[in-house]
């Protein structure tokens, strides 16, 4: 018998510190999935957020760096010039990059930078203990909303998606989600296209990944994969928003 | 004719991978990993399809599939 | 070879840079530093090098942090608001030892201050800003000449420690223009640097740019290996410059725009039958605290002349530790010290009158 399904090359061999069931994992499997089905493992250089994912560079076999609170577009792009012909992502949770690092993403979307961004909206922050994100649900509970984030002083979800849309420069920008094995398929995909575009020397690519946290919702796991699906879907549209040839190097 | 094989001591018990199994065969063990943590296994993995869609959903690439 | 020209203290600053083997310059743009990255947008594409103006400083330090990790040579510049902003990515630098240079063309504070030029970016400089417990390596030029001189000597010296270095001017040096030599530096040595994030080809191992040690004893490591480094540093980059120390009674302690004030006054002194002498640190950290210190011991009294309330003082009557008096001039940010001024306090401090 062959080995169909294992772990990828560019994914270290360790255990993970994610809580049981955070689909931080599966995210985490499938950029490496891609890192190594484009061969460019040798080549790759990823930048870890600050949030649950801030030690990232245990997971990920491929050069690292670790930057401050939503500065990994920035630091991604200092990189990204410094050495154009390697391949260079990010991977960024909601806090991260929907909250305190605006400027950074929206900029370096706007630049055209050709970086691949992988976004991770759970609509909380986890790795502080459940506060209200950028992109929690209207009425959602977290720990500083506590009756339910009121849109009338604490406003709505922020989709970074659609907000990137509005730029002339990026090539690519989707939202795709984990929350069951055919969801999880169409968002290697996506993952995978983010990073041929980069291979190609297209533009900037952002894939927006709707992913669960089971300990800061409150839920067991499959009932947050269910969560999910029916409360964030509604919120955060799944699709491909933007897919151009870009410009060719 | 296909099998799975389990990571016993890097399963989290999270039983994302039993509640897509498409053949209802991977449970919760009894037993206890050295984490804490009732992992999860394949009772009868002669029924196994190799669709692979419990490894897919594992977070912790707890599963390889052999076909 | 050698060129004589002339040039505003901002476009050295670019110059240097470049002459430095500094291909990589992020910026945004604050008076009066604008030449800076001006200069870089025209420069960069000639040498093949890449200028990006940024978002915002918050941003620009962050493409220096990326850039220098992944091992080149990167700088960006400033004034004083727009120091504040690097704060948290030079803390990030420092944590991360990488490599890399800012330069703060410094204006008044506090908030948005003035535009004139100002000393009062001292503490920030020289005692962290950002959250830690870092260092940077501080030059202060106190000409145009120098300003080229010691961008060179930033690159070599945070590649040497892989550590950021901070060239600290002030809105006079960086407008004023003064001839300079331009030289090109044959030979750079740009060290290898394996630790950088280059990609993990022909065997490479996993290269991690990294300031968390979340496990008490790991950052305990961490910090020990820094405070090591910097311990390395203090014993061996000390610069300064003196000029009649010797035969003086009385030590002018001033750096930068302050100094050269001070040079005139002190000249003026002298033919009044003074015996003065100036002690002109080069580099704010290491700060010379042995020098001072022994001029202190053989009896020197100090006088103190800075563009601010009065900050390197602190490090000056540190380092003569009571051993003798230290006065201070300080002119208040808006404004820079006429040269009778300083004479003024020169004189006062002899008669043992105290000054400011």
């Amino acid at each position: 018998m062959e080995k169909v399904f294992g772990r990828p090359e560019a994914l270290q061999d360790r255990e993970m510190h994610y809580c049981p069931g955070c689909t931080h994992g599966i995210i985490h499997r499938l950029v490496a999935e891609a890192i190594d089905e484009l061969k460019i493992r040798e080549k790759t250089i990823g930048i870890a957020p600050v949030g649950c994912s801030v030690t990232a560079y245990n997971y990920f076999n491929c050069d690292m760096q670790q930057a401050a609170h939503g500065r990994a577009p920035a630091v991604a792009t200092g990189i990204k010039r410094a050495l154009p012909d390697r391949i260079v992502f990010t991977y960024q949770g909601d806090g991260d990059l929907a909250s305190i690092g605006t400027a950074e993403i929206i900029h370096a979307a706007n630049r055209g930078e050709k970086i691949t961004v992988i976004f991770i909206n759970n609509a909380i922050y986890g790795m502080t203990g459940g506060q209200m994100a950028p992109t929690t649900l209207p009425g959602q509970k977290t720990t500083t909303s506590p009756l339910g984030r009121d849109v009338t002083t604490m406003g709505y979800p922020v989709k970074m998606t659609e907000m990137l849309n509005t730029l002339e420069a990026p090539v690519f920008l989707a939202r795709v989600s984990v929350h069951d094995p055919k969801r999880v398929n169409k968002a290697k995909e996506a993952i995978k296209k983010a990073f041929e575009n980069q291979v190609q020397g297209k533009g900037f690519s952002m894939v927006e990944v709707l992913s669960t946290c089971p300990t800061n919702w409150g839920m067991a796991p499959v009932e947050a994969l269910k969560w999910l699906e029916a409360n964030m879907i509604p919120q955060f549209p799944l699709g491909t928003v933007r897919d151009r040839e870009g410009v060719a190097e | 004719m296909a099998q799975v094989k389990f990571n016993e001591e890097r399963c989290k018990g999270c039983e994302l991978c039993v509640s897509v199994c498409p053949k209802k065969i991977i449970h919760m063990a009894e037993r206890f990993n050295s984490k804490g943590y009732r992992p999860a296994e394949v009772t009868e993995q002669d029924q196994c399809i190799g669709c692979a869609f419990c490894a897919r959903m594992c977070p912790d690439v707890v599963i390889e599939v052999y076909k | 070879m050698a060129e004589r020209v002339m040039m505003k203290g901002n476009e050295a600053i670019a110059e240097g840079a470049i002459r430095a083997g500094c291909r990589f310059f992020f910026g945004y743009p604050i008076t009066p530093q604008n030449e800076v990255p001006e200069y870089m947008s025209r420069r960069m594409p000639e040498v093949g090098g890449t200028f990006i103006q940024a978002e915002s400083e918050v941003s620009a330090i962050n493409m220096v942090y990326g850039a220098a990790g992944a091992g080149v040579r990167a700088m960006t510049s400033s004034s004083s608001p727009g120091g504040s902003l690097k704060m948290e990515g030079i803390s990030y630098a420092a944590g991360a030892e990488l490599p890399c240079v800012i330069v703060n063309v410094s204006r008044g504070g506090p908030g948005l201050g003035g535009l004139s030029p100002s000393q009062s970016d001292y503490f920030q400089a020289t005692k962290g800003g950002g959250h830690g417990d870092y260092r940077l390596v501080v030059f202060a030029p106190a000409s145009v000449q120098e300003i080229i001189d010691l961008m060179y000597l930033a690159f070599v010296t945070a590649d040497k420690y892989r550590n950021p270095v901070v060239v600290l001017a002030d809105g006079l040096l960086g407008q004023m223009m003064e001839p300079v030599t331009l030289t090109e530096v044959e030979d750079l040595q740009i060290p290898a640097k394996p630790w950088a994030t280059t990609g993990m080809m022909n065997g490479k191992p996993q290269s991690v740019i990294n300031s968390l040690g979340l496990i008490g004893e790991e950052l305990e490591k961490i910090n020990a290996r820094l405070q090591k480094k910097y311990r390395e540093i203090e014993a061996n980059e000390v610069r300064f410059e003196e000029e009649g120390t010797e035969e003086a009674d009385l030590v002018v302690v001033a750096y930068g725009t302050s100094a050269r004030v001070a040079k005139s006054a002190i000249a003026k002194a002298k033919l009044a039958g003074k015996k003065v002498g100036l002690f002109r640190p080069i580099t704010l950290w290491p700060f010379p605290t042995k020098q001072l210190s022994e001029l202190g011991k053989a009896g020197k009294r100090f006088l103190v002349v800075e563009m601010s309330a009065g900050q390197m003082v602190e490090d000056v009557r540190l380092a003569v530790n009571g051993q003798a008096r230290v006065d201070f001039f300080g002119k208040l940010n808006g404004t820079i010290p006429s040269v009778n001024e300083v004479y003024d306090a020169i004189i006062k401090s002899f008669n043992g009158q105290g000054v400011a």
